[in-house]
């Protein structure tokens, strides 16, 4: 059965891949494998809120919106026009099976006004709410705690500040909400009065749907390798996941700022269960034992790409270059020795984080990570990472900068870890060792983001003539 | 560190092919109660080291493991608490895991392994 989805308007790259992964949560095991059916209504554009989503059951459109971030809600529609007369004749073609058990005497009922890009007067609320005397209501107005919301929403005007062309034609629709998301959890999750925070920490709304992204429920595993704050763990342990992470810094998972401020304190603070395990090791030798793989349902993570905060792996500056030969810890002072790391490459972090996800992600399982993108490039979806054990299912992008935006990839691993696989990780390996500058050079992207922009020194005027970027799909949509 | 990490982790020094199990040198263990979730522990059950996992959990002080068992435990409740327990609820706050190859140690403080590796260990 169709169902209008009206999204929340930010984020709009991750508003249907949300969606799309809870499906696999909700729907029956029959029914999840072909991806969802989604339908623009009359005159919308495609970044516009109101979305069709074909669902199998109410029950599952109610979970889906109950358990997103992004679903403003989920709705039954009765009926929809370009004018308030168009509306009624539709409501009234609408098969009285499907209305009249929600109009019994004895339940309760609201109707909302709603509106996208313009303010509707309580004046012309009211007027509209008045205009339905033709649906025979029959139970009892409660507008604090009712059985049944009905929803009005219309659109004339997508408002100058959102992004969208303007609009085509007046859209209404009328409909009875089946679930939405409780946006409640973002305030109490937010950043501002966590505890303990890092440079990085991950936004709470992103977080939770990286959760998402990840499946995460109870009795599931889910590891980070750079788990920082333990921000992105802190989401998947509120949807009931057991987690785990490992970070090479000592200092950010072991002794955080105090006793009531460090990784365990972030969990408490939501009486959260506390993480399963957490260790200071380098995602570039991690230290797993061999013949120890499937044990991860989920790894989330947001890599370090060096534009904030670059990556660390074993082995100083020197060594890594090959000026020096490794330094030989004395005996009497290696209980103490600090050891020393080096810059770890984007590239090279990246297949390491691949291949661990290969290794030990269950089939089936998730890996789900921010991957930065200049936004020069005008093909980025050429250059996202690739893996022969996983197949690449949503793409959602965030513009964090005119130069640079991040996409939350997730992927799903379709086929299991060969030898053969294993082998040339290995050889890779190797080759970033030894062509450590190499590689370092070319998977820079601190300069790319910050060297001054070539378009604003350029002396002619070559470049003028390149389209400008689009603006919105910034921060805050 | 809670057993479950232990049964997962192996000293990754180069030359070392056999860093699994590490020894367990106890300074503190403390208990921290978990919530029971029998699916976690069932998909867990295949993937752990079951003769490491019970010599772990002797050397932190519980010996109530079964030496040899296989899947059939899973539907016994006694079996699954007594997993839960040891998995999960142990922890190694202070003290440090050995490479039974090297004997380099890997200090735990504050719960938390150093699996990090000196420069001329990589």
């Amino acid at each position: 059965m169709w169902y209008l989805c009206m999204f929340f308007h930010r984020l709009l790259d991750y508003r249907k891949a949300e969606v799309e992964s809870l499906a696999q949560l909700f729907l029956d095991d029959k029914d999840k494998w072909s991806s969802l059916e989604w339908r623009i209504p009359l005159h919308h554009h495609p970044d516009s809120p109101f979305h069709y989503v074909n669902l199998p059951s109410e029950d599952a459109a109610r979970n889906i919106a109950n358990r997103s971030i992004l679903v403003k809600g989920i709705y039954e529609i009765w009926g929809e026009g370009g004018s308030y007369e168009e509306l009624e004749e539709s409501i009234r073609s609408y098969p009285d099976e499907r209305k009249l058990p929600y109009l019994e005497p004895g339940t309760t009922f609201k109707i909302t006004v709603d509106s996208f890009g313009k303010v509707i007067s309580f004046q012309d609320q009211n007027d509209r709410i008045k205009g339905f005397t033709y649906i025979p209501f029959k139970g009892q107005v409660n507008l604090k705690n009712p059985d049944h919301k009905f929803w009005v929403m219309e659109t004339d005007d997508y408002g100058s500040s959102n992004g969208l062309p303007p609009v085509e034609g007046r859209r209404i629709f009328f409909g009875r909400e089946v679930g939405g998301a409780d946006r409640s959890l973002l305030p109490t999750y937010q950043l501002k009065s966590r505890n303990y925070l890092g440079p990085t920490a991950m936004d709470a709304e992103i977080a939770f749907l990286m959760a998402n992204q990840a499946l995460a429920t109870p009795g599931k595993l889910v590891y980070d390798p750079f788990v920082g704050t333990g921000s992105i763990l802190v989401a998947a342990a509120h949807f009931g996941a057991m987690t785990m992470g490992a970070d090479i810094d000592i200092r950010v998972v072991r002794d955080g700022r105090g006793p009531d401020c460090n990784v365990w304190s972030n969990f408490k603070q939501y009486g959260l269960p506390m993480p399963v395990g957490l260790l200071r090791a380098d995602n570039n030798l991690p230290p797993w034992r061999s013949g120890l793989k499937e044990v991860f349902d989920a790894i989330i993570c947001d890599p370090p790409y060096g534009v904030r905060a670059g990556g660390r792996k074993s082995g100083g500056r020197k060594l890594l270059k090959g000026t020096v030969d490794p330094y030989t810890v004395p005996d009497d002072k290696r209980t103490d020795h600090i050891p020393s790391t080096g810059a770890y490459s984007l590239v090279e972090c990246v297949h390491d984080l691949l291949d661990l996800a290969a290794r030990m992600l269950i089939m089936g399982g998730r890996l789900v990570f921010f991957y930065p993108v200049l936004r020069e490039d005008d093909n980025v979806e050429n250059h996202f990472p690739e893996h022969p054990c996983f197949k690449l299912i949503a793409t959602s992008e965030q513009i964090l900068s005119s130069r640079y935006s991040r996409v939350l990839l997730t992927m799903v691993k379709i086929s299991p870890y060969t030898e053969e696989i294993a082998e040339a990780a290995r050889i890779k390996h190797i080759d970033f060792r030894e062509n450590h500058l190499k590689w370092l050079e070319d998977g820079n992207l601190h300069s790319a983001v910050f060297s001054p922009d070539p378009q604003l020194t350029a002396t002619g005027d070559s470049k003028l003539g390149k389209e400008p970027k689009p603006k919105y799909r910034g921060k805050y949509v | 560190m809670r057993l479950l990490t232990h049964n997962m982790l192996s000293s990754n020094i180069k030359g070392v092919s056999n860093g699994f199990p590490l020894r367990i040198e106890v300074g503190k263990v403390v208990e921290k109660q978990v919530d029971f979730n029998a699916d976690f522990l069932r998909n867990m059950f295949p993937k752990i080291e079951w003769k490491a996992f019970v010599d772990a959990a002797k050397t932190v002080g519980y010996a109530e493991l079964p030496e040899e068992v296989d899947s059939s435990a899973l539907e016994s409740e006694e079996f699954l608490n007594k997993f839960h327990h040891a998995l999960l609820e142990l922890h190694l706050e202070e003290g440090a895991l050995v490479c039974p190859e090297t004997g380099r140690r890997f200090p735990v403080s504050k719960g938390i392994p150093n699996m990090l590796l000196h420069e001329d260990e990589v």
